[in-house]
């Protein structure tokens, strides 16, 4: 399978041609540098995303925790990950770095608080 | 009325206000106050929940949040004081005062050694940009929607449509997608991106919504609510060909067409105001044409990296203490910086050059995209600084670093070369 | 349930506004009906704000009788109803020789209108007034009396006062049928109640002809003509400080430019005929259309400093003119139509018209003695100086909250307009008593949080705040 993906690296934006089968690569094209070529072979066969978004906090109607997944997250797990997170209430006071969620859609990955709210 | 003294008496308590104040503090000034009119400090970077901040400062990519929480967290420890929804009114640099409004505190008179303005910007809307049609509601501008959904839980639409392809306009329609909106197009006046690569790969192209280069929305329809919008690619004067319009249904239209510096304020208080960038004029001590009042952050140019901005405030904080205590008020030797081939503006848009052993950064932002360049700073004819850029456009910010001690003449002009040239 | 009345205005608009108020000062009882969500039409919200002295009206005509008994009546009304107005005046410069030469014949027509203050002024005369004009200006008219005004306090201001004077107000309720019985006016059909009446004054504006044909009198027809404007930044770079007006022609007043009385620009209008009484849509062609003309008269105005377009539509008719009708055969109508663009400043001295002539056909209404004549408005923290908007906070920490950052509206005032008689229940209902949303980041900063108040003080989701009419509604949800 041959596909195109564009460096994010750097403002270059390198359009970089990796060819592979499965998570397998088997070659890359056009990066200008190393570090494309790390990128672009993990955009190839894992790619992953940080989830940044809000949660709601028990008892508020307006106030909003906003959330991130502490790490990137397989990016094809983000809806499923939305859905738990539209369910999940946190209740105050949070500290920045809290964990709300942990170990989200069995990823591993914890969903923490961006922000103190007491 | 009530009434306050303090040294350094700050406008705004977003990322440019809050990195003056801990600069401030630091450079020994005694009481330093920051006046927000929101019910938080932070800013707009309250809203701004989405990762991609603090690269250069940090060293690592933090949320909004994040990042402007390491800075409250350094003011409030170094002891720096604020007045939350506190609006400020009028500044008076003659009398070195700030009025401002507040439920809390009555009207209040602020006293300073100095002033610092950092209100930030704020964003051009679809009058400002003339898109002719009806004026239904569920219009709004980009960053005023991200307000709704990211603070105030409120879900302004289903089915959207983004005008402009700048970062915000991206992340909103990323922001938009996962809360289950349908984002049907991203349409962009420019033949290019105006944001960076990055959000276009994962605000666009990961969800499948489509980016509409050289196009831009010609009419607006629906009465009561959106209900659409004609969409129609422009030839290269940017005009519109109305008779390959297309009608997109939607009932939701987000407008990310441009930041302002908001600089009421700073037109009443009779300060300098550049018309490049709209907002005052400023040295490298980021001193405005009122010597007591200084400015920085999205008020005095709109940057592309919050890191720049804690950057130019920490300076302003800085000499805004420093001018507080007495010191910087020596005499000045003024130069101008003149903005040579493609570059549209420079700040600081002048350079005291009686600075001793100074190293001034002057940003600017280019008018057109190019490759291969160098970027030179003259002087009388000389070359004071150069470097090479494999490439510079209009949506990032570039800059160049000069010696005081070089300037030989009473102006430095910075322009791009052909590299080989 | 039927309601009963003595009289039913159909249209809460300027001149249906200004009827309600001089009936509220007889013992009558009086029911307005207006479709929309709040008071204050449509032609009425959307043109040039000018209140005008008729000295370009068809001498002789009702419509030119009209306008110039209005004009004096503003000094008194603005201050009993506490409406922001002007006596700025309007210059009319002549740029060509073929239109100075005209001037002689308009200023003759003013004088037959009684417009007797009309002045020749030099081109020097006129550059000096007005140092942007085109300095072509080969000399034009001073008229001191045109001046500029708060169209929707002024029809807000009527209508609380009527309200205060016990008119009753039937909002988001439209006319569906109007009944007669041998000749006389019997009920209302609407699409709330039916109201039993007396007298129907139809004062529907551009619907005027929808209603008149309910009671068989179509005899006209309602021509929709569109006027396009722009609304510049108080910072705008060229400014003018009268209303500057150019030559006349058969089919408009033609595009002009003015200061609104919030120091705004106002630039324009078009003239457009067309067939839909709902379309008000602005047009790239139209807007340009104001930018060329306007230049002519101020070569320096820059449109790009614009902070919203607008279009109106004014109800004008065919065959065309201002026309008051009763009829023999049909009791207790009245119909009023082809109210155009003199229709703002004529709308008082139309209340008392009707008045005049209900009586004079055997209404027995009497004045009250107990008339209110005063309205209390809206305090504007912005143009309070600081002792006064420090003793406001004292008095009310509400009016430290600004709200709306580009006007410097504060929380109390936004309550004020919600709170009083036919108080704000939409976006654009608070935006047009306190102007929150009206400066240059039209509502961007300041939206959602009235949208929240709205939503707080009427005890309602925020899904059920609209922009204006049912159907605007402003957001779809929660997200959480």
């Amino acid at each position: 399978m041959k596909k195109e993906i564009i460096c994010t690296v750097c403002p270059r934006g390198c359009h970089i041609q990796v060819e592979g089968e499965g998570d397998n690569v088997i070659s890359v094209e056009g990066n200008a540098c190393k570090r494309g070529f790390t990128y672009a072979s993990a955009e190839f066969s894992h790619p992953v995303r940080i989830l940044t978004t809000t949660v709601k906090i028990k008892g508020a109607s307006h106030d909003l925790l906003p959330v991130r997944s502490q790490s990137p997250l397989p990016k094809e797990k983000l809806f499923e990950c939305m859905d738990i997170i539209r369910g999940a209430e946190a209740t105050l006071p949070v500290k920045c770095g809290d964990v709300i969620i942990p170990d989200i859609a069995s990823t591993g990955i914890n969903i923490v608080a961006t922000k103190n709210i007491d | 009325m009530n009434k306050v003294l303090c040294d350094v008496a700050i406008i705004g308590g977003g990322p440019a206000g809050l990195a003056a104040a801990v600069a401030a503090k630091e450079e020994g000034a005694k009481k330093v106050l920051i006046l927000e009119r929101d019910n938080a400090l932070g800013g707009i970077l309250q809203q701004c929940i989405h990762p991609g901040f603090g690269l250069t400062r940090f060293g690592e990519e933090l949320t909004g949040p994040e990042y402007y929480g390491r800075f409250v967290e350094k003011a409030k420890k170094s002891g720096v004081e604020y007045m939350l929804n506190s609006m400020v009114l009028q500044v008076n640099h003659e009398a070195s005062e700030v009025i401002c409004a507040s439920s809390e505190y009555g009207l209040t008179a602020v006293k300073a050694g100095s002033i610092v303005l950092a209100m930030g910007c704020r964003e051009r809307t679809r009058a400002g940009i003339m898109v002719p049609g009806t004026r239904p509601a569920g219009l709004y501008t980009a960053g005023s929607a991200q307000r709704l959904i990211n603070r105030q839980n409120i879900m302004v639409g289903k089915k959207v449509v983004i005008l402009g392809s700048g970062d915000i306009g991206m992340i909103m329609a990323r922001r938009m997608t996962l809360e289950g909106a349908k984002v049907v197009m991203v349409v962009e006046l420019m033949d290019y991106l105006a944001g960076l690569t990055r959000n276009r790969v994962q605000c666009l192209d990961d969800f499948g919504i489509p980016l509409k280069l050289a196009h831009t929305i010609t009419r607006i329809e629906g009465n009561e609510r959106v209900t659409g919008v004609w969409v129609a690619p422009v030839d290269e004067k940017k005009q519109p060909l109305s008779d390959k319009a297309e009608f997109v249904e939607c009932d939701t239209v987000l407008f990310s067409v441009g930041l302002l510096p908001e600089n009421e304020l700073t037109r009443k208080a009779g300060i300098k105001i550049n018309p490049v960038t709209n907002g005052p004029e400023v040295n490298q001590y980021m001193q405005t044409s009122a010597p007591s009042v200084f400015a920085c952050g999205n008020v005095v140019h709109v940057n592309d990296l919050v890191d720049n901005v804690s950057e130019e405030s920490a300076t302003a904080g800085k000499y805004a203490a420093q001018y507080a205590m007495g010191k910087l008020q020596g005499e000045q030797k003024t130069v101008n910086c003149v903005t040579g081939r493609n570059v549209r503006y420079l700040c600081p848009h002048k350079v005291d050059a009686n600075q001793k052993n100074g190293k001034v950064t002057l940003y600017f932002r280019v008018l057109h995209p190019e490759e291969g360049v160098r970027l030179v700073a003259k002087c009388g004819g000389d070359i004071i600084a150069s470097h090479k850029e494999f490439r510079v456009n209009p949506g990032e910010m570039n800059h160049i670093t000069i010696e005081t001690d070089k300037i030989t003449s009473d102006s430095v002009t910075v322009e791009v070369e052909k590299a080989g040239e | 349930m039927m309601l009963k009345t003595d009289v039913v205005v159909i249209g809460a608009g300027a001149v249906g506004s200004a009827v309600a108020r001089e009936l509220s000062k007889y013992n009558v009882d009086v029911i307005v009906v207006e479709k929309n969500e709040d008071v204050g039409g449509d032609a009425s919200k959307s043109n040039s704000a000018i209140i005008h002295t008729g000295y370009d009206a068809a001498p002789g005509t009702l419509e030119s009788q009209l306008v110039v008994a209005a004009n004096p009546m503003y000094d008194d009304l603005v201050k009993d109803l506490d409406v922001p107005f002007s006596r700025i005046g309007a210059i009319l410069p002549a740029i060509t020789d073929e239109q100075f030469e005209k001037l002689p014949e308009i200023k003759a027509k003013a004088f037959k209108n009684h417009v007797y203050d009309v002045e020749y002024k030099s081109g020097k005369e006129l550059l000096e007034m007005e140092p942007n004009l085109n300095p072509e200006v080969k000399g034009g008219l001073w008229i001191p009396r045109e001046s500029i005004i708060d169209p929707f306090i002024l029809v807000q201001a009527l209508c609380e006062n009527a309200h205060d004077n016990g008119v009753r107000f039937l909002l988001n309720t439209k006319v569906v049928d109007i009944k007669t019985e041998k000749g006389k006016i019997k009920s209302v059909v609407t699409t709330g109640e039916e109201i039993e009446t007396t007298y129907v004054i139809n004062c529907a504006g551009l619907y005027c002809d929808e209603i008149a044909e309910m009671v068989g009198k179509a005899e006209y027809k309602v021509v929709a003509r569109k006027g396009q404007f722009f609304i510049l930044d108080k910072n705008t770079s060229c400014q003018v400080e009268h209303i500057v007006l150019p030559i006349p022609t058969k089919v408009t007043k033609g595009k002009l430019m003015c200061p609104t009385i919030h120091g705004n620009m106002l630039v324009g209008p078009t003239a457009e005929d067309q067939d839909s009484k709902v379309d008000k849509s602005t047009s790239a062609e139209g807007l340009q259309s104001i930018t060329n003309d306007v230049k002519n008269l101020v070569p320096g105005v820059n449109v790009r400093d614009t902070i919203t377009q607008y279009s109106g539509l004014r109800p004008n008719r065919n065959p065309e003119g201002l026309n008051f009708d009763m009829w023999d055969d049909l009791e207790g109508y009245v119909n009023l139509s082809g109210v155009r663009s003199t229709g703002l400043t004529l709308s008082v001295s139309m209340g008392k018209y009707v008045v005049e002539q209900l009586l004079n056909h055997g209404a027995g209404f009497k004045l009250k003695d107990n008339f209110i004549k005063k309205r209390r408005g809206i305090v504007k923290f912005s143009e309070c100086t600081i002792e006064e908007q420090d003793a406001l906070i004292r008095e009310n920490p509400l009016y430290g909250n600004v709200i709306c950052r580009c006007e410097t509206i504060t929380e109390a005032e936004i309550l004020d307009a919600i709170h009083r008689p036919l108080g704000a229940r939409s976006v654009d209902a608070v935006k047009r008593r306190v102007r929150a949303g009206m400066g240059r980041c039209q509502g961007g900063f300041c939206g959602p949080k009235v949208i929240e108040i709205l939503a707080r003080e009427l005890g309602v989701s925020p899904t059920e705040i609209n922009k204006n009419n049912d159907g605007s509604y402003m957001v779809t949800g929660s997200t959480r």
